[in-house]
Parts: C-alpha cells; structure tokens; sequence
C-alpha cells in the first residue's frame, strides 16, 4: 500500500499527547495519543509511526489499535533502549512528536476470502493486533481464522486480557505456548512453530501474518511453507535501524528495498533468500 | 590414499553396518577438507549432503540480526552433522562452520535416499543408526533450555 | 544520458568573457563557487575572480594518493574531480531540521525557516553532473521529498567544465557518465589551448544559460572550434585510469552475498567511511536531538552518516553488520546493484574519488571484477528455487 504523497515538510512531527497509559508487562507499557489539534491521520494495520520525546529523539513504533478507531493512536513500547524508554515513561498529559503513519501494511484486503493464520511471537502480537481488529470486525469476509501466539513465559505474554476474552468467541482458534514454565501453568510448552501442524486451517486457502524476533519468523515461515502454504501466501513485518522513516537517509536498507516504505511488511517469497544471509 | 570404504568403516557410525549395505553407502560417498572459518552449509540451502564428521571440530550456528551468532551445539570427530538430508522439504535449518580444519565424509543424499527406497533394509539400517543420535541431540537440547546455570527469571 | 539539445548556437568565450561570466552570475545574486587550490589539494570554495581559480594545475590521483603537479600550460581545467563533491552544498553535512521549544504545556515546533542558498557551481565535471542528477532522484524524486535539498537544487546554476584529461582513478567512460557533459548543466565549457590562445567553447543547456551567454562577450563558434573540443574530449576518453564492465554486474553482486572477497577486502577496510564522504551520490544521514544547556529547547539535526559505522545498521543492542566485510558488502551491493532496483540507474558515476581518497587503496572497479569472476551462488547453479 503506497503511503500518501505528503504536500507537507515530511520531516516535521504534529503534536499529540498522551491521554492513557497501561503497563502491559514488567518491560512493556501501551500509551494512546490524542492529536493537539485536528484529527488523527488514517492508518492500515501494520504500519507505524516515529514517536519524538523531547531532548532524547525518534524511535519506530508499530501502531497496535484499532483503525477503526479515529480518535488516537495506540501505541505498545518495550523498553530496550534510551528513546524507547523514554517514551514508555510518558506519563498521562505528557506532549510528543509523531510522524507517520509509515510503511505497508498487513493484506487484509487481499486475504478476503481466505482462511488467516496469524503467527506472534513475543511483543510480535503489537503490530499485528490492529489486523485481528480489522478482521474481527468483518468476520465474514474470512474463513477460519486462527492466532497462534509464543511468548518466553507466561508472565511475558501480551495482551493476555484480551486474547482471553477472544478466545471466548466461537469464530477464531486460540493457541498459546511458551518457551518454559513451571507447573502453575497448564498450557502448551514449545515453540510457536510447534503450533502450526495442529492449528486447523487449509493450506491452499490460507494466508498467514507473521511477526515476532526474526529467527522465530523465519522457522515459523519454514513450517508454513512444510504445512503448504505457498510462500506467496505468507508474510513477514520486517525490523531494521530507523531514522528518518521516509527512505532518504539510508539505515533501514534490506537487501534492495527500504523497511520503511517497501515494508515493514513483506511478502515472504521476496525476502526468503537474503532473510538467511547473515549481516545482510 | 585410504580406500573410501575403509574410511567409511572406521567411523563409528558405520560400525554396525552390514558390509553389502556399507558398500551401497560408500557408492554415494566422497571426501570433504574443511579449512577453519568454512562453511559446511548454510541455513536455507538445499540439504544434499550427508556430513559426517572425521575429525576436527564443526560449529552449528544460528544468527539473528544484531547479536553474535549463536553457537548450539558443536560436533566432532565421529560425529554426524545435520539431518534435514533426511526429511523434506531437504533444507539445512542451520549453519555449520568449521572451528579448526575438519575432515568430513559427505554422501549424497538424493542418492542414498534412492538407494533407501530401492533397497528399504538399507533404509531401516540407516534409521536406527541415526535416530539414537538425534533422540540425544533432542534431550540435550531439553537441558539447555532449562538454562541451569542462569539466574532465572 | 542523452545529449541535452543545445539552446542557441555555440559560442566562443575568452578568458575575460568567463571573468564577465563570474561578475555577471555574482551580480544576479548566485554564490559562485569553484575549484581553488588550497593546502596542496582542489577545495570547492568561493570564486570571486578567474585569478582565484586552479591554472596550470593537474591532480595525479592513485589508489590512496592524491598529488597536486604543476602544468605548463596554465590549464583551468588541467585537472580531475578534488575530494568534495557539490553534494557539500546540495546536501550540507549538518543541517537543522525544526526547533523545538519547551513551553508549560509541553512542546511548540518551529519549522527551520530562511531564504534558500542561491549557488552557481562553476566547474562541474560531467561525472558530477551526473551525481547531481542521481541525488536529484533520490532525494526529491520519490514519494517524500527532502524539500529543502530540492529548493536549494532549483536555485543552482550549473556551469559543467569538459574534462581536459582523465585521471588514474576516473572510469567515467565505461560508466556512461562522461567525459562529455551532456545534460543536466546550463552552460557547458570546453577549455581550448591553440598556440598560446585561451578560449572556451560554451554551449547552453537551459533558457538561462542562453541568456547569461548573451550577457557576456563571446563570439559565435566556428567549425574549428567545435572541432578543437571534440579532440579535446576524444583525447580525455581514451586516457580514462580505469574502467569497470558492468555487464552482469548486477546480477552477480546481488547473488554472491557469501562469495568470499568481502570478507577478504573487510581485513583491509578500515571502516573510516572516507569512500562515503568522498562520494557524490552517498546520501544516507542521520538525524539526531541537540538539546541547550538549559532543556529549554532540542534542535533536531540532519547530519551526513556512513553505512560504515557500527551505529548505522545498530538494531537490538547490536549492529546487524558487525564485520568490516559486511559493511563494505553492503556499500558496494547498494552501490553497484540495489541502487538500480531503487532509484533506476546505477549508484556510481565512475569519478574515482572512492579509489583515490581510500587510505588502503580498496578500488571498486578491482572489487567488482572478482566479484563477477566468481561461479555463480550454488543455488542458481542447481537450477532450483
């Protein structure tokens, strides 16, 4: 999905502040972003946004609510460096900078018709949860639909809340795993690849959506592929280092394409060769 | 220079290997010399070759984006390195690189899979010398997930 | 690149026309810049008079060796490409973005304002031209556009110089960008030497490179003239240093991201990112906070970054390219192959600056001549996908 031309300097933020907070997890809090003034620009699920703290600088941030909802823009941050951090420490009132929304998104148009797969694994969930909405909300124009998500231990899992009050919906086929657990926890142990064999769904009629840490997407496309899916049907949202989101300062280069506006999501059959080249 | 048959009957895993059946292997076989710092394969290639290991040492990797690649397991002399030979869709899940100059007999896979079919207690032979392998590996495997030695969550 | 259709007839300029040429560009407002001698190298600096610039110059450029030697002959054009591109002012290595201002409800954002620098570049050698060009694609040719570059491009007059000679390291010829200027200039000069006479051929490209030929003394180029340039280009063709085949190049670069050269000529890099300082198409920056001792106010700031540096590809507490190969792998793949699948042309203009100006001499042309002896990856050689 190309992103619109922008008439304006593509390098200057709008002003949103913060309306809510919620700590998901020991390392990862949930902010929603109200615009200062006029209204939040449209997004597709899979796309982000480049949130600016004051003093510190921009991190690329995966939007994770519903676009269905105009009103602001969800956005789940793990802490993992000083921008992320600080902008998981912005507290109800605080002003940000946000540029965006960026990137191509989640084939949700394209997968009409189709049985879904969505592959997470760990905060991989963020940026797919705005494409569940998405399908959610038009349930009809899908098959079986089906998350398979992973996480390290069941204190690491995202969005547990919810995928609780999803599974309580008869349409859509939870499973959850984590890598290790002790015995206070009575679900699935393994890898999130371990899941696909037994999720229901029919490889020629399905597309899958994956995201998570880059080896567990690529063993989790190997096992796609081995269930016969075709790779044309499976996709990626790839992660490289952002800085200016546009394509005109040269950081998140994969292979030939941009992260930025090629991707971040990718179709699999594209990228399937250079995603085991090292250092690429 | 040893004769390959003699050299695939040295290796232990070959051991118990009926003779007609070693010979059938050895048809498929040749000699591989591995300089350290070479790669036996990469995850990703077509798995079609049987690798197994003389002598030196063999490090299979995996690496994600920004770290140091990660070692997980090494393999040495009278060893095997890699199955994915063996079961499609036949590609390597993995790298394997050579830690110190390695000597290796690589067999074709295609062909010892042909072989296989022809010829199904060669198949069976090949099978029960490689699953106890690999059922170790897979325990192995188990234990380092515990992490033992880590401080814990 | 085609040959841009001359506006007007060609005409003659002597020394004292290209003076008029100065005076009348600095009185329309332009900053002229050009090439002066300084410190013992070519600098693009400003040119107030033809005195300020290089005669009698040539520049004897090697892998890793830059020599200024005198001429006899008192050339202005005696010499190959200095170290800086035009990209120093196209496209500054510091530039600020926006403000911001701390203020009791948060923040306000003040865009950076003022008039666009007016230039006008005299000297630019057709490779340039040709890099002025592939970062006119890049950086205003897409679906963002950086809109301070393309105000200050706009602005630019470009007077191109024909080179007179070719150095060591200029492969233009077997790149298609040179030795002839051949679009993206408003006037183009050929520098002639007959029997002591100074002149220059000089052909408009544009309306206002007509007009500023008709604003200076000249008279009308005769068959001579035009004849004495076409030697003058001939001879700089055929003394090209070197030259890079880029039949299959493409294809074999983006195919052999496991060949083992990179690793190799990685032992020798030294990642000081000279080659993507000194290169007229690099484009990649970086932009980053800059905070007043007070905290009352963040300048966001674009500087010039290299994909050589650790920080560049950093990702998950760590860098993706975390060997010396790997970033030099990356420079030339984007450099010779991906460059086409991103912005249509390939990303070298054959000026020979990276050669020159390497401290351990790498030479790309070497570079992506073993890359391409090499057999094809195995799995093009299986023939399955």
């Amino acid at each position: 999905m190309k992103p619109a031309l922008q008439t304006t300097d593509p390098f200057l933020p709008e002003l949103y502040r913060v309306e809510h907070t919620v700590r998901e997890l020991a390392d990862t809090v949930t902010l929603e972003f109200k615009p200062l003034s006029g209204a939040r620009a449209s997004f597709t699920p899979g796309q982000f946004n480049m949130i600016y703290v004051f003093g510190v600088g921009e991190a690329a941030i995966s939007i994770s609510g519903d676009p269905a909802d105009g009103r602001m823009f969800v956005h789940t941050v793990r802490e993992v460096g000083a921008i992320s951090n600080a902008i998981a420490k912005l507290e109800a009132g605080a002003v940000a900078g946000i540029r965006g929304p960026f990137g191509t998104g989640w084939p949700v148009a394209a997968a009409e018709g189709l049985d879904i797969l969505i592959v997470a694994g760990g905060l991989g969930l963020a940026p797919l949860r705005p494409a569940i909405y998405h399908i959610l909300a038009h349930r009809e124009r899908y098959g079986r639909v089906a998350i398979l998500f992973g996480s390290r231990s069941p204190a690491d899992l995202l969005y547990r809340h919810e995928l609780e009050q999803w599974r309580q919906r008869l349409d859509i086929d939870i499973a959850v795993t984590v890598d290790h657990a002790d015995r206070s926890w009575h679900g699935n142990v393994g890898v999130v690849p371990s899941l696909i064999p037994r999720a229901s769904f029919d490889p020629a009629q399905t597309l899958a959506m994956v995201c998570g840490p880059e080896i567990m997407m690529r063993y989790s496309a190997t096992g796609l592929l081995q269930a016969g899916i075709p790779a044309e049907r499976v996709y990626l949202s790839m992660e490289r280092n952002m800085k200016c989101a546009i394509g005109l300062c040269g950081h998140c280069q994969f292979g030939p394409d941009f992260v930025c506006k090629d991707g971040p999501v990718f179709n699999y059959s594209k990228i399937a060769k250079i995603l085991a080249v090292r250092e690429i | 220079m040893e004769s390959l048959e003699r050299i695939l009957k040295e290796h232990p895993f070959f051991a118990s290997f009926p003779p007609e059946h070693l010979q059938l292997v050895t048809g498929c076989a040749r000699n591989h010399r591995f300089k350290a710092g070479e790669y036996l394969f990469h995850e990703g290639e077509q798995a079609d070759e049987f690798f197994l290991v003389r002598d030196g040492k063999v490090a299979l990797e995996i690496c994600a984006p920004g770290k140091a690649p990660i070692v997980f397991e090494t393999v040495a002399g009278g060893n095997v390195a890699g199955s994915s030979w063996l079961v499609p869709p036949y590609r390597w899940m993995f790298d394997a690189r050579a830690l110190e100059p390695a000597r290796a007999i690589g067999i074709d896979a295609a062909c010892l899979r042909r072989k296989s079919e022809a010829d199904p207690s060669l198949g069976y032979v090949l099978m029960k010398s490689i699953l106890p392998i690999l059922v170790e590996r897979l325990q192995a495997a188990r234990l380092q997930i515990l992490d033992v030695y880590g401080r814990g969550h | 690149m085609q040959q841009a259709p001359t506006t007007g007839t060609p005409a003659v300029l002597s020394i004292g026309g290209l003076q008029a040429l100065i005076e009348s560009l600095a009185h329309d407002g332009y900053t002229v810049l050009g090439p002066t001698v300084r410190d013992g190298v070519i600098v693009y600096a400003g040119i107030e008079n033809v005195k300020d610039m290089p005669a009698g110059w040539a520049s004897r450029q090697e892998a890793g060796s830059y020599r200024l030697e005198r001429r006899e002959d008192g050339a202005l054009s005696g010499f190959n490409v200095p170290a800086q591109s035009w990209k120093q002012f196209l496209l500054p290595p510091a530039e600020t973005l926006w403000t911001a201002h701390k203020s009791e409800d948060g923040f306000a954002i003040a865009p950076s304002g003022g008039t666009p620098a007016k230039y006008a570049f005299l000297g630019v050698h057709a490779c340039d031209l040709h890099a002025i060009a592939i970062q006119d694609r890049v950086l205003s040719g897409g679906a963002y556009r950086d809109t301070a570059y393309a105000a200050r491009r706009n602005n630019a007059f470009i007077v191109a110089f024909n080179c007179s000679s070719a150095g060591g390291t200029c492969f233009c010829a077997s790149m298609g960008t040179g030795p002839r200027a051949s679009a993206g200039y408003d006037l183009a000069l050929t520098e002639l030497l007959q029997d002591g006479n100074h002149s220059f051929l000089a052909e408009a490209g544009s309306e206002r490179g007509a007009a500023l030929l008709t604003q200076v003394p000249n008279r009308p180029a005769e068959g001579a003239d035009l004849a004495a340039a076409e030697a003058v280009l001939a001879k700089t063709a055929s003394q090209m240093g070197r030259s890079l085949d880029t039949s299959g190049l493409k294809a074999a670069l983006q195919a052999n991201p496991r060949h083992p050269r990179w690793q190799e000529t990685g032992e020798r890099c030294l990642s000081c990112g000279n080659c993507t300082m000194v290169c007229p198409t690099c484009f990649c920056v970086t932009v980053e906070d800059r905070t007043s001792l007070d905290g009352q106010t963040a300048e966001r700031v674009k500087k010039w970054d290299s994909c050589f540096t650790l920080d560049y590809s950093h990702l998950h507490g760590g860098s993706v390219r975390r060997t010396a190969g790997a970033r030099y792998r990356q420079w030339l793949t984007h450099k010779l192959a991906n460059w086409a699948d991103q912005f249509g042309t390939p990303g070298c203009v054959g000026c020979g600056r990276c050669i020159t100006w390497c401290p351990v001499g790498i030479d790309i042309t070497e570079e992506a001549a073993a890359i391409k002896a090499a057999p094809a990856a195995k799995e093009e050689r299986d023939g399955k996908s």
